[in-house]
């Protein structure tokens, strides 16, 4: 069984930890109808930019919009420097692999990755095979999440290399904070997130592609108002300043890739693309989409216009690989990873299958593709009977499968309605990698699981979201 | 701007007015069918509203009779219907949610208030007093939507783009009102004083909001000619064509000197301002009112395609 879990607030003595003490404190004094009061002016602060959240999630948008917990978490700036520059090297590494991949391809030939992992990996594309996009960078913005077990350990539970999203409750929950509580702040010296926006846009302009002038036209392209995220699409564009396109609002003529504005046609230089890999051009990939640009992914062999992140990243975060991830850092950097992965059973290799079947009832088993919180078995919780079924779905196709121990995640005291209790967490700090430097605003997205004892953090799964403060010391 | 963007606009800024005309053009229906049948004579009001509508086949493919029930049901609720006032305010949610970071939040809430209210009201009949209550509510959308542009926007090609959606709508609206109703400004027709012809050029007024405005512009008692003249060549009455067009003319402008270019839609739109200002009421009516508004429908369709093959495609 998990071992004891690990409170970021409380430890197993009673005693507060250190960077949680002012709050410990302020939650303690704080008159109890206070928390009510600051719970139901969030809700209506969130009913208001929630207006917002609401009307983009359409009719049913009252269900998806996701829970916010008054209470932040709250990590050290020394806890923060090593997460950070963990975050670093684990970028500068899936980097390096796709580019790899696409080219040389030395990883394979050395024998640390095997070759089907990559050739038969759906989200491998053979059009970017000896292809390299501009500046020779893959991974532009990553999410990657991260959990913490006690209070040394943190491990990385997964690597988004594609499109990863929730950037935009990372800064709104900051706003709502500071507007809910001044007192708070003042107590506390938080880094602050804001200026994610300005980091983003400075990254994206460092990787237009040479041939642009000096400056580029940069612009996000989303699959439209349909989409669960046009929320995060439009508030970035906004806060970015740059123009959020569909794909007809694009051309592509002699290479070269435009916008239709009412002043004509006007060049574009770099795309933010929050669109997936298959979408993006009707001629090469799924020729139904109309969501795409005809002539994009021609463009952009021609080098004339830089696509975020570039196509084929998927090659890189499926859980597949991402039990390769310590062996891929030391191939490349040469260096141990700094930040831990979880232990993984790659249930392709016979005896770890035959382990994983042995210890269903303790393990977090996944599908190799799957992603939020589907196709998951969470063991110690599960039924026989959901058991059995994961069983026979191993025996079936082992290789769609990887197995990990039950980690006990760090919980944090979370407002729920019986009060103050502990609830789960993780983190995705964005990492933001351009041609010049590597940016990350300090912190992340806090995610956590409002059920009691519950793991799963995913926003389909009912998980909320926190303010993520890291203290400047 | 993305062309995409300014259609969207464009097009939002459309869709409020339509509800808004559809509004007022049910209100005088309403008020007409009220009156007794001898000042009614057997004219069928809910006839002519489905066509100043412009709807006319749509609904009759529907429907044996134009009513109250019918024409209601068609002109509000359905679905069938793209003008309807639900599609109207729907379509007109869709395209703000599109360019949401365009409008002001005013402008959005207007719009996006509206929708969520009516998504409240069941498809139901509405007849009688609830019926004006609806129509009143669905008005003050269009003056709350309007009044939060002209208030909270930037003078930019955002707000010349809205601007001139809404004005071109309003000038169809007006001539439509005038296309059907036509042969009752024609002075040597009908009996000069009888009942039906003064409740109905009131009602003329009336769907454009002049009632007042005639009697404070003319001073003297309902004159068909001059309901024509004020509806057509009068700018100071916001709904007349010369109006609509005096502004058109100058968002075009504005348009032009922002893009430091001029195109068709500059051309046309001044055509047809200068057409309305050398123009008199005489005139017009010599050469065929019917003929003069239908070539006015024409030549304004005309500047819609010329503004979307310039600035929306």
């Amino acid at each position: 069984m998990p071992a004891a879990t690990f409170d970021e607030m409380t430890l197993s003595d009673g005693s507060v930890r250190e960077a949680y003490g002012q709050l410990s404190e302020w939650l303690s004094t704080a008159p109890a109808d206070l928390l009510d009061y600051r719970v139901k002016e969030a809700e209506l602060l969130f009913r208001r930019i929630g207006i917002t959240f609401a009307v983009y999630g359409d009719a049913q948008a009252q269900e998806r919009l996701i829970p916010f917990d008054i209470i932040p978490r709250i990590l050290t700036n020394t806890e923060w420097l090593t997460l950070k520059a963990g975050l670093e090297q684990r970028v500068k590494a899936l980097n390096m692999y796709i580019s790899d991949v696409y080219g040389k391809r030395e990883i394979l030939k050395a024998g640390i990755v095997p070759n089907d992992l990559v050739f038969q990996n759906a989200a491998f594309r053979p059009e970017m095979a000896g292809k390299a996009p501009p500046h020779d960078l893959w991974v532009h913005i990553a999410g990657i999440d991260i959990v913490r077990v006690d209070a040394e350990t943190f491990y990385v539970l997964e690597d988004n290399a594609r499109t990863p999203s929730g950037v935009s409750y990372m800064l709104e929950n900051r706003e709502v904070m500071i507007r809910l509580f001044p007192e708070l702040f003042s107590r506390h010296r938080v880094a602050p997130v804001e200026r994610y926006a300005d980091e983003l846009l400075a990254t994206l302009r460092s990787v237009a592609p040479r041939s642009s002038s000096s400056e580029p036209n940069i612009v996000l392209l989303t699959p439209g108002v349909y989409n669960s995220a046009y929320y995060e699409h439009s508030f970035l564009a906004d806060k970015l300043g740059i123009e959020l396109v569909e794909g007809r609002d694009l051309f592509v003529r002699d290479d070269v890739v435009y916008m239709r504005t009412t002043e004509g046609p006007q060049r574009v230089d770099v795309i933010y693309r929050r669109l997936d890999d298959e979408f993006l051009d009707p001629l090469v990939f799924r020729p139904d989409s109309a969501l795409g640009v005809p002539g994009l992914i021609s463009a952009y062999h021609a080098g004339n216009v830089t696509l975020t992140n570039a196509i084929g990243t998927g090659v890189a975060d499926d859980k597949a690989i991402y039990s390769y991830m310590p062996e891929i850092i030391k191939f490349y950097l040469g260096t141990e990873p700094l930040l831990k992965n979880v232990p993984t059973h790659r249930c392709r290799e016979p005896e770890a299958l035959k382990y994983v079947l042995d210890h269903l009832d303790e393990l977090v088993v996944k599908e190799v593709h799957g992603s939020g919180g589907y196709g998951m078995l969470v063991g110690p919780h599960a039924t026989k009977e959901q058991i059995e079924l994961f069983r026979a779905k191993l025996n079936a196709s082992p290789a769609g499968f990887i197995a990990q121990p039950t980690l006990a995640l760090s919980t944090c005291p979370t407002y729920v309605n019986q009060g103050v209790a502990p609830r789960h967490v993780d983190l995705r700090p964005f990492v933001l990698t351009g041609s010049d430097e590597v940016r990350i605003v300090p912190g992340g997205l806090t995610r956590v699981a409002m059920k009691e004892g519950s793991l799963v953090v995913n926003s389909s799964q009912g998980g909320g979201t926190k303010d993520t403060w890291v203290l400047d010391e | 701007m993305l062309s995409r963007t300014a259609d969207n606009l464009f097009w939002l800024s459309r869709y409020v007015e339509r509800a808004e005309s559809l509004a007022r053009i049910l209100e005088t229906t309403q008020r007409l069918a009220a009156l007794p049948s001898a000042y009614g004579g057997k004219t069928n009001e809910w006839e002519s509203a489905v066509e100043t509508a412009g709807v006319a086949p749509g609904f009759f493919s529907k429907h044996e009779e134009a009513n109250t029930e019918t024409v209601v049901s068609y002109l509000v609720f359905d679905r069938d219907n793209p003008s309807s006032i639900l599609n109207c305010f729907e379509t007109a949610r869709h395209n703000a949610r599109s360019v949401r970071t365009a409008l002001t939040m005013e402008m959005w809430e207007a719009i996006n208030g509206a929708w969520l209210e009516l998504r409240r009201t069941p498809d139901r009949k509405l007849a009688g007093e609830e019926l004006t209550r609806f129509l009143g509510w669905v008005k003050e959308i269009g003056l709350r939507f309007d009044g939060s542009a002209s208030r909270t926007m930037l003078r930019n090609d955002i707000y010349d783009f809205s601007r001139l959606g809404m004005l071109l709508e309003r000038a169809d609206n007006t001539a439509r009102i005038l296309d059907v109703k036509y042969h009752l400004l024609l002075p040597d027709e009908g009996e000069v004083g009888g009942g039906l012809d003064y409740y109905q050029w009131s009602a003329i007024l009336r769907a454009v909001s002049a009632v007042t405005s005639y009697h404070w512009v003319y001073r003297q008692s309902l004159k068909p000619w001059l309901v024509a003249d004020l509806l057509i060549l009068n700018d100071q009455l916001p709904r007349s064509l010369a109006a609509c067009y005096g502004q058109l003319v100058r968002h075009l402008d504005e348009l032009a000197r922002a893009y430091g270019r001029q195109g068709q839609a500059q051309r046309l739109a001044r055509a047809t301002r200068s057409g309305l200002e050398n123009a008199e009421i005489k005139q017009i009516f010599q050469g065929g009112l019917h003929e003069f508004i239908t070539g006015f429908i024409g030549d304004n369709n005309r500047l819609g395609l010329a503004i979307h093959e310039q600035y929306l495609a």
